[in-house]
């Protein structure tokens, strides 16, 4: 059952003698060690887990890993470049956006899907893209105000 | 320590674990390095021997004092290190603890790290809950930090011979002003192996003199949490560790009459009505669980649709924790002008943390490490210990900083199963509980029905009020009002699902049902409900809060249209003192509730951290919103109906409304805990706006369920 699946994350290609149908979650995190992507429903409702597959947002708990052989996965961790944080990022550090920050990467890796679709979105617009993120916390207006912050700092 | 007063709704600790410290001096210098340690000893100081000199000292080690409320380490290299039972559940304990010791040390923030909720390291704490961090343990650590500045300006006055009142602290050193000698913290504590007991009234900085705290501080390590370094209790990951799923009964209290299986290279764990599973992958546990083949007898059970009769019909006395009998109720409804008698109900509903339940466990021997996500590290020690007949010496709790919890993470479920399947592997296992798990087999805050009877003058002074609360809890029972003639009561009851701590407590169900009769009041007597209000509200705090929202959400203004409408509450809890304002626009006809706007003003004493205390209130007023407007638990039969988020519908982006917060700053006043009493001005207040645009009054939480036609 052990197939091998070639995967390539954050710019990686990685050799994962991975059974094809166990989620690219479970794969992140479990085997390479990346576990800034995160569980928090297994039913794509809650968007802790999204990472970026071919620039779009996706529920990698609902995406089984042989899906996605030789696509371009981004998860938090990649998206550092040389050193400097996505504005994103520091956008969310800026404001506060966070409290116990268990779906902050999930929170920024899908305003990074819509910010490359839509660089400049309107207050309407951050809602209804973001309205499938859980915050439990309830740091909502703290995350669309972060998200308008990196819009502004990517447009300078 | 004396005055945590466990309510009687945290029904999930029934008991009090042991306290117990169990560090030796030689231990603890072993594992930090030389340098200096203070305690603070809470009480019973004459029993503890004063200790100096460590470099001096002979013969046997003693143990650390049991009584220990904090302890304090200044290494060598100056790096100053806390220890605190308390924990990080993303309510801002780490920054808030950390800007406490860095004001009294007279360091930088980043020259000081916390361990906590580490049971080898730190002193026993009975847990994260009752918003207690703020008003005990960071005078705890003031005083720590204080005594130990105190204890370095001894040891420079020792170096140079001089009175240490010529000396001062600053920048991490000390400094005699006079000849601008200066020694670094690490300077001083190099080579000393010095231990200092402290009583409990060292000096402390007054809040007037704050540099550090009362000033907006960014969460502590914030950069992890952006780049998905932080290790949360479900990230970690341990050599050769295996993944464990639990098979679940069909239905609560259902007992296991048969099981088989075919497993073969699987850990398979059949111990009464406990079935796990440990192997290498989360899917093949899963697969490996599905064909186990279990049959299990089960009970016939209360369901939602009898929910409030079971609970009236099962009430037992009331506790005398929360009764309170002023005056005569006959008297006050004799000198009433009219009378008002109402019930209010309340849902079961669930945390939902984002992170759910998790744990890993690791056997050494006999002794156990486990890293789970709890608000109660010692009390997971405990149950621990428990279970497996072990010491609770053998037992190693850590709880790195975790995806939240509300209350609802005070048990250490996980923690045991992890335990229990590592045991038989012989491998460390993990145990991350699934979303349905989390729904179905945590506790949920308490249900309840409260009836409430009240007498009022025309002229709007409130002359009588009973109210009994039957399960939900008795936290902030009690009204603020003066009311001459009181009888409130709280009774226990059977409840058909597992309840237990929620944020606030019982203090969201009791402010909805005396926050709506108080609004029903007024409309009773004619009067504007702030007006009412104040006219029956003594306490000087509540009517500067009540002040600072109402002029805030410009109270009293006209409508724009006839959607719209207004309301206002009060709360007083834990030292919290809110005021909340509602907008909200309504159609009665069409059914629909949406709300626009909401205000609180709160007063928790000396702010110490102004923009996490704002992040808490607006927090609390979102998570408010859900068990407001549509959270609830159904059940039928002992089976959670709805245990998903595509079924249980917890606040989302497009349910936020405009959000305005008053911070209240009493550098006069003690600091109280702030994560919690938010929530309770939510339900009410936005239920008496509804109230205003459409004269449909809402006295059941969840209000809106399926919309406002149903709810009516």
């Amino acid at each position: 059952m052990a197939n091998d699946t070639q995967l390539h994350v954050n710019g990686a290609k990685l050799h994962v003698p991975a059974d094809p149908e166990r989620s690219l979650l479970s794969v992140l995190r479990d085997d390479l060690e990346l576990t800034g992507t995160k569980y928090g429903c297994g039913e794509g409702q809650c968007g802790a887990c999204t990472v970026l597959i071919d620039g779009l947002p996706q529920r990698s708990c609902l995406t089984p890993v042989g899906t996605v052989a030789g696509r371009q996965i981004i998860t938090i961790e990649g998206l550092e470049q040389t050193g400097k944080l996505h504005p994103l990022q520091r956008a969310f550090l800026e404001v506060g956006a966070m409290q116990c920050a268990y779906c902050t990467s999930g929170m920024i890796i899908s305003a990074a899907g819509l910010l490359k679709r839509n660089p400049n979105p309107t207050q309407q617009a951050i809602i209804r893209f973001m309205d499938g993120n859980l915050c439990r916390c309830g740091t909502y207006p703290r995350i669309i105000a972060a998200i308008k912050l990196a819009a502004k700092e990517k447009s300078k | 320590m004396t005055e945590i007063l466990f309510e009687p709704e945290r029904y999930e600790l029934h008991a009090l674990p042991v306290r117990y410290s169990g560090l030796t001096r030689r231990q603890f210098f072993k594992a930090l390095g030389s340098g200096i340690v203070v305690f603070l000893v809470l009480r019973d100081l004459e029993a503890v021997a004063q200790e100096s000199g460590g470099r001096r000292r002979r013969g046997p080690m003693p143990r650390l004092p049991l009584e220990i409320g904090a302890w304090l380490h200044i290494a060598e290299d100056g790096a100053v290190t806390v220890y605190t039972g308390k924990v990080e559940v993303g309510q801002g304990s780490r920054t808030e603890l950390t800007q406490v010791v860095a004001e009294e040390l007279r360091v930088l923030l980043t020259s000081v790290r916390l361990v906590m909720g580490d049971t080898d390291l730190v002193p026993f704490d009975m847990g994260t809950f009752g918003s207690q961090t703020t008003p005990q343990m960071a005078p705890r650590l003031r005083k720590a930090a204080a005594a130990a500045r105190e204890v370095l300006i001894g040891l420079a006055a020792d170096e140079w011979k001089v009175d240490r009142a010529s000396l001062v602290c600053g920048d991490g050193k000390v400094t005699r002003p006079k000849t601008k000698r200066s020694l670094t913290y690490g300077q001083l504590t190099k080579g000393q192996k010095l231990v200092k007991a402290i009583p409990d009234d060292v000096t402390l900085t007054s809040p007037d003199r704050w540099t550090i705290e009362g000033k907006p501080t960014p969460k502590i390590d914030c950069k992890a949490f952006v780049t998905g370094q932080h290790q949360y209790p479900s990230d970690i990951k341990r050599p050769d560790m295996l993944h464990g799923k639990v098979l679940r009964p069909p239905a609560f209290g259902a007992t296991l009459t048969s099981v088989s299986h075919e497993l073969k290279g699987v850990t398979v764990v059949h111990d009464g009505d406990f079935v796990g599973v440990a192997t290498d992958n989360e899917l093949a546990a899963t697969r490996a669980l599905a064909t186990i083949h279990a049959e299990w007898k089960t009970t016939p059970q209360v369901s939602a649709a009898e929910l409030f009769a079971e609970l009236k019909k099962t009430a037992g006395q009331s506790d005398e924790r929360a009764r309170r009998e002023v005056g005569s109720m006959e008297k006050g409804l004799a000198a009433a002008d009219r009378k008002l008698q109402q019930t209010y109900t309340v849902a079961y509903i669930a945390h939902a943390p984002l992170e759910p339940r998790a744990a890993v466990a690791e056997w050494n021997d006999d002794k156990l490490t486990v890293w789970t996500g709890t608000q109660r590290p010692f009390g997971v020690r405990s149950e621990l210990a428990n279970v497996f007949q072990i010491p609770e010496e053998h037992v190693h709790v850590i709880m790195p900083d975790m995806g939240s919890g509300y209350g609802g993470k005070h048990t250490g479920d996980a923690a045991i199963e992890a335990a229990r399947l590592a045991k038989a592997a012989g491998k460390p296992v993990k145990i991350v509980w699934t979303r349905e798990e989390e729904f179905t087999w945590a506790y949920f805050r308490p249900a309840g029905v409260i009836e409430v009877a009240s007498g009022v003058r025309d002229d709007g002074t409130i002359t009588a009020w009973e109210f009994h609360n039957y399960n939900s809890g008795a936290a902030a029972i009690q009204p603020p009002y003066d009311i001459p003639n009181q009888s409130v009561e709280f009774h226990s009851a059977h409840s058909p699902l597992r309840q237990g701590s929620y944020r606030s407590l019982a203090a969201t169900a009791n402010h909805f049902a005396r926050e709506t009769h108080i609004d029903e009041l007024a409309h009773l007597v004619k009067m504007d409900p702030l007006e009412f209000r104040r006219k029956n509200l003594k306490d000087a705090r509540l009517q500067s809060v009540l002040d600072a929202a109402s002029e805030a959400f410009a109270w009293g203004r006209k409508k724009t249209s006839t959607e719209q409408g207004f309301g206002i509450a009060v709360g007083l809890d834990k030292g919290g003192h809110l005021a909340t304002c509602a907008e909200v626009s309504a159609d009665r006809t069409e059914g629909t509730a949406k709300i626009v706007r909401l205000v609180a003003a709160f007063d928790c004493g000396a702010i110490i951290n102004p923009d996490n205390l704002k992040n808490q209130i607006e927090g609390a007023m979102i998570m408010g919103l859900g068990g407001a407007l549509r959270e609830a638990i159904e059940f039928e039969n002992g089976r959670i109906l709805n245990p998903r988020f595509s079924a249980y519908r917890v606040p989302r982006f497009s349910d936020v409304p405009f959000i305005e917060v008053v911070l209240v700053d009493r550098k006069d006043l003690p600091s109280a805990g702030a994560g919690e009493t938010p929530i309770v001005g939510v339900a009410p207040a936005i239920g008496n706006a509804i109230f205003d645009a459409t004269g449909i009054r809402l006295r059941s939480l969840p209000m809106i369920p399926n919309g406002l036609k149903e709810g009516a």
